[in-house]
Parts: C-alpha cells; sequence; structure tokens
C-alpha cells in the first residue's frame, strides 16, 4: 500500500517534470512552428538566476517565481529582436540559430561561473508514507505542472490575447489584414515560452542544481514531449507528457534510470511513425 | 555524351589530383606533428563529407551525425579490442552504423515525419546514446574483453594496420596515407553516386518531395539509403577518429560534435562535398589557434559562427567564393564551366 503510493507520486512526479520542462518550448512551437533548441539553456539561465539571487539574500519564493520567469522572459525578447525575428519562415535556419545560441550560452556560463554544480537548498523539508518519505517539494512541482497547464488553457482560451494568439497561429495573413501586428505577437509569444522556460529552470534549481551543461540533459525530453504531442499547447503537451512519463517512469522503476529515458525515445518514435504530426495532429485536433 | 561526362568530373578530378598530391608529398615535406594534426583534419573532413552528402544532397539535415561517429567509434574500439585486429572490426563498425541509420531512418521516413521533427529526432537519439553509454561505468558493463567504462571512456584502442599487413601497427606517415587514400575514395565514389540515376534522383527530391514521388519514386526508400549511406561515411570517420586516438569517450556523441559537423558544412557551402572539407581545415585552424591564445571558450567561438552563417552567410563560404570566381571569370569573357561539386 504505501510503496503503491509512493510509485503514484513517483509517477505523477515525472508526468509533472515533463509538463514543466516542456511547456515553453511548446508555446513557441505551436505559435510560430520553431523549435527552440536553447530551450534548455534557458531553463539553465533561470536556474542560474534562483541560485545567484538567494545568494544575495532574496527570498528563495520571490527569485522563483518571479525573478526567474522575468530575467528569462526578458533575455527571451532581446533573443528574439536579435535573431529569431529575421528567421521566420526559414525554420531550418532558425534551428540552427537557436542551436549556435546554445552553445554561446553554455560557453558564456561557463567562463563566467565556472564549471561546477551550484544548489540551493530545498524550501520544503520531507514527511514520511510509512518506511518511505516523501518530498513536500514534490507535490509543489506536481501543483505547479497542473498551474502551468491550467494557466496557458484559460489564457488561450477565454482571453482576448489568447483569441489573437490563436487566430495568428491559424492564419497569420488574415490576422495581419485585421488589423493585429503578427510580429508583436509572435514577439510576446517567444517572450513568454521564454518565461516560462525560467520559470521550470528555476523550480528545478532546488532538486537538481544547476550546471551550465544542465540543458543537454533536460532538452531530450521536452523536445521529444512537444514534438510528441504536437502543435496543440495544452492538449499535446498533457497527452504526450502523460503517455511518456508513465511508461518511461515504468521501466525506471524496473530497471534503473537510464533505459528509462531510451524507453521514452523509442515510445516516441513508435507514436511518430503511426502519428507524425505528433498525438494533437491526428486526435483532439481542435483543442488548443 | 563524353563532354558531359568530362563536364561532371572536371571539378571533382581536380579535386582527387590535388588530394593525390597531398597524399603523396605531405609526409615528405611536414614533420611528424604537422602530420599527425593533418591525419586530425583527414578523419573530420571524412566525418563532414557524410553530412555533406545527405544534407546537400538529399536535403535531409541531420542534428545528430554525431551519433553516427561516436558509435562508429565505440563499435569499433569493442570489436577490435575484442578481435586483437582491425580490419574487420571498421567493415563491421561501418555496417552497425549504415544499420543503424537504416533502423532509424525507418521510422523517420516511413513516418513522413517534416523537417523540424527529423531534427529534433536526430538531436534526441544522439543525446540518449550519450546518456546510455555515460551510464556504463559499472563493471557489469562488459562486451567480451572490452569493457565500455562510461564516462571514463575506452582506453587502448588498437591503431589500424593496413588489410593487407594484419597485426603490424601504422606507422604516422602510413596513417595518413592510408586514411587519406579512404578520403579521396569516398569522395570520389559521393560524386560519382551523385551524378548517378540515383543521385539525380535524390537531388530532385531535395528540390521537391511531392513531385519526386508523383513522378512514380519512392521516396521514403531514396531517403532511407541516402542516410544510411551517411550513416556509414559518419561510422567510417568515427572509427578511423578512434583509432587514430586510440582513445574514446561518451563526449564522442555530445552535440558539441554533431554542432560542429554542421558548422563545417554551413561554412563550406551545403550542396557542395569539396567546400565541407574547407570547413573543417578553416575552421579547426581557427579553433586550434584559439585553443592556444586559451582566451576564449571554444563553445563561445562555435555558437557565434553558427549564429553569424546562418544570419550572414547562409550559402557558405566556399559557393560565395566560387560564385565570386566564376562572376570575374566570365567577364573576362571566360568559358562558363562551374567548380567541384
Amino acid at each position: 500500500m504505501d510503496f503503491s503510493l509512493v510509485v503514484a507520486i513517483e509517477l505523477l512526479r515525472e508526468v509533472a517534470g515533463l509538463i514543466l520542462i516542456a511547456t515553453g518550448l511548446a508555446i513557441i512551437f505551436g505559435m510560430m512552428r520553431v523549435i527552440n533548441i536553447a530551450h534548455g539553456e534557458f531553463m539553465m539561465l533561470g536556474g542560474y538566476t534562483v541560485v545567484l539571487t538567494t545568494k544575495m539574500g532574496v527570498n528563495i519564493w520571490v527569485a522563483i517565481l518571479i525573478l526567474a520567469p522575468l530575467a528569462v522572459g526578458v533575455f527571451g525578447i532581446v533573443v528574439e529582436r536579435l535573431i529569431i525575428r529575421h528567421l521566420y519562415g526559414r525554420i531550418i535556419d532558425s534551428l540552427l540559430a537557436t542551436w549556435g545560441l546554445s552553445l554561446f550560452l553554455i560557453g558564456f556560463v561557463t567562463v563566467v561561473f565556472g564549471n561546477t554544480v551550484e544548489g540551493v537548498s530545498t524550501p520544503f523539508s520531507g514527511f514520511a508514507i510509512g518506511q518511505y518519505s516523501v518530498a513536500i517539494y514534490t507535490f509543489f512541482l506536481i501543483f505547479a505542472a497542473v498551474a502551468f497547464m491550467s494557466s496557458v488553457y484559460f489564457t488561450l482560451r477565454y482571453t482576448q490575447a489568447g483569441l489573437i494568439a490563436r487566430a495568428t497561429m491559424q492564419n497569420p495573413d488574415m490576422v495581419e489584414c485585421l488589423g493585429v501586428n503578427s510580429k508583436i505577437v509572435y514577439m510576446t509569444t517567444f517572450g513568454i515560452g521564454a518565461a516560462f522556460a525560467g520559470l521550470a529552470g528555476g523550480l528545478l534549481a532546488p532538486i537538481s542544481g544547476v550546471v551550465p551543461g544542465m540543458g543537454a540533459l533536460l532538452i531530450g525530453k521536452a523536445f521529444i514531449t512537444v514534438v510528441t504531442g504536437g502543435a496543440a499547447v495544452v492538449a499535446g503537451t498533457l497527452s504526450s507528457a502523460g503517455i511518456l512519463g508513465t511508461i518511461s517512469q515504468a521501466v525506471t522503476f524496473a530497471t534503473g534510470p537510464v533505459f528509462g529515458d531510451a524507453t521514452l525515445l523509442f515510445v516516441a518514435l513508435i507514436l511518430l511513425r503511426i502519428l507524425p504530426q505528433g498525438i494533437t495532429g491526428r486526435i483532439f485536433t481542435r483543442s488548443v | 555524351m563524353l563532354s558531359n561526362v568530362s563536364k561532371d568530373w572536371r571539378g571533382a578530378g581536380f579535386v582527387t589530383i590535388l588530394g593525390v598530391a597531398i597524399l603523396i608529398f605531405v609526409p615528405i615535406l611536414f614533420d611528424l606533428f604537422e602530420v599527425l594534426q593533418m591525419t586530425k583534419y583527414v578523419v573530420l573532413s571524412l566525418f563532414a563529407l557524410s553530412l555533406a552528402y545527405i544534407w546537400g544532397f538529399g536535403g535531409i539535415l541531420s542534428f545528430g551525425q554525431a551519433g553516427f561517429f561516436g558509435l562508429g567509434g565505440y563499435v569499433f574500439a569493442v570489436s577490435a579490442i575484442n578481435m586483437g585486429e582491425t580490419t574487420v572490426p571498421f567493415l563491421i563498425a561501418i555496417g552497425a552504423c549504415a544499420l543503424f541509420a537504416a533502423a532509424l531512418g525507418y521510422f523517420m521516413f516511413y513516418g513522413r515525419l517534416s523537417d523540424v521533427y527529423l531534427g529534433v529526432v536526430t538531436l534526441v537519439v544522439t543525446l540518449i546514446l550519450w546518456k546510455l553509454i555515460n551510464h556504463t561505468a559499472g563493471p557489469e558493463y562488459i562486451i567480451g574483453k572490452a569493457r565500455l567504462g562510461g564516462f571514463n571512456g575506452v582506453p587502448s584502442i588498437p591503431i589500424m594496420s593496413l588489410p593487407w599487413q594484419p597485426g603490424q601497427e601504422m606507422e604516422p606517415a602510413q596513417m595518413f596515407q592510408y586514411f587519406m587514400a579512404i578520403l579521396i575514395a569516398v569522395y570520389v565514389l559521393l560524386h560519382a553516386l551523385i551524378k548517378s540515376k540515383f543521385g539525380r534522383v535524390a537531388i530532385s527530391i531535395r528540390e521537391n518531395e511531392i513531385r519526386t514521388s508523383l513522378l512514380g519514386y519512392d521516396v521514403r526508400l531514396y531517403k532511407l539509403c541516402i542516410f544510411s549511406i551517411g550513416g556509414a561515411v559518419g561510422g567510417a570517420a568515427g572509427a578511423m577518429w578512434a583509432s587514430y586516438q586510440t582513445f574514446v569517450d561518451p563526449n564522442i556523441f555530445s552535440l558539441e560534435w554533431s554542432a560542429k559537423c554542421l558548422i563545417w558544412v554551413m561554412a563550406g557551402g551545403v550542396g557542395t562535398l569539396f567546400g565541407p572539407i574547407v570547413g573543417v581545415l578553416a575552421l579547426e585552424y581557427l579553433s586550434f589557434q584559439l585553443g592556444q591564445t586559451a582566451l576564449m571558450n571554444n563553445l563561445i567561438v562555435l555558437g557565434t559562427i553558427l549564429m553569424l552563417l546562418v544570419l550572414l552567410l547562409p550559402k557558405g563560404l566556399f559557393p560565395t567564393f566560387r560564385d565570386l570566381v566564376v562572376k570575374l571569370w566570365r567577364r573576362r569573357g571566360g568559358s562558363t564551366d562551374e567548380g567541384a561539386p
């Protein structure tokens, strides 16, 4: 009984983790069909923001929930203005440019902060279920994932900005004709996507610590989740994170973490073989 | 017909003759250290050719070419340590990479993944390979006599011997000549492939996939073959790299290597075979020089170059230069022939 409860919590944590790291990427991909290869480094920057500001004495919650997304969001807008803006419609080139950005950021952070693991302490302690101990922070992460998905859903579904965003997603030319500057929509979207990446990085920093190369460890899963989910941000991320997270966590329990990742990839490949546009390319096509 | 053939081969013939001249004269003219440096460039050039071919002449942009490079290196390492001989392991490495590429290609091309998805899947496959190999440090991960060693890598990989002199390790000069001969052979073979019917169909797929399939060609199968050939060449380069270094570690799978390969090809020019080799020489020399000053982090340089290439020089150095030369040549009223492909 205790064990199965712990397993269930771990499953939820894995799914929540996938949602956290994939949301920012999914927003940018869903809107602009651009996969931001530097997404992992955006998370890394969020993590470093938390570590640095808490060292300066800022409250950890302020650092995670406000400063990390703000800093990375502003950085995202700068990147959009300097690089991405020139590459709309050249999808492959935008991938290459963001890859360049990713390498640059890893190198830059390594030079500035050194190639060492920096950490912050976890805000909550743990509690016991039978003989197992569970961190309260795990529940906080699950809650954060729910908040991520519902905030994106309500924004896209029920606000003016969300309406414009969805319209731009469907037909940018028509939106332009109706008097909306799609360039500003794209810029804002990229900024918001980056902010979500920063927030995710901040949230994960207390668990894993931060290191310049941490992006490479996270992005593989994030990419696969987004690509498997397809273009719909909420439905795609939820469904693929649910499927992939459950399977990989089950395999992890059976064999160890390494094969969990490999299985995640393999399942994603099979899903993509059947549904080349991702899950939401065929199912839930009308969802956001 | 004959004039067509000669036109097809004019540039490539020139490159081949240049290559043979380098093969003969470099070991005579340069000292040991420089020959070893150039051997490295030869291996990396072969690696660059693998991506130059699939991207430039098949329109398949693999973001994970280092996956084949690393796999070739590891397969060669494990089989060479086990067999105590190098020619058969070299072939095994090439075959394994071609098979791996075919298996991966089946999912990607028969699923008709779009460009973005293809890039992401190849990237992630490499990341997973990197993670898998990194976690094989324990003593239980042993294949025959070879311990995979995880992040410590596989040491004491045998130096290759000539196929007709098994058991006799090559001298550095011999190794340079052997690898250079392989590079020239692969260059000529790929060029012949590009100029064959297969190659023309591949180029038409690159230009317009739907139209080609409407003309009755099985685009999926063609792409699968192109990708496998690229995988085999990448694997060969990986095996040669492992033998040259006598060591491989999991960082051979890192994104840095995939990115480097891409940057060489982009810098040299997509859609040529000679350009990427120029790209290897130029960029490796640059990073060698910068590495000596120790002022700049290698990743900062790579990242900056990649961003600048995409934004400013999307055609690459070699084609830009070639077009310039051709333009000047035409202005002088010369013939309108094109450079090497």
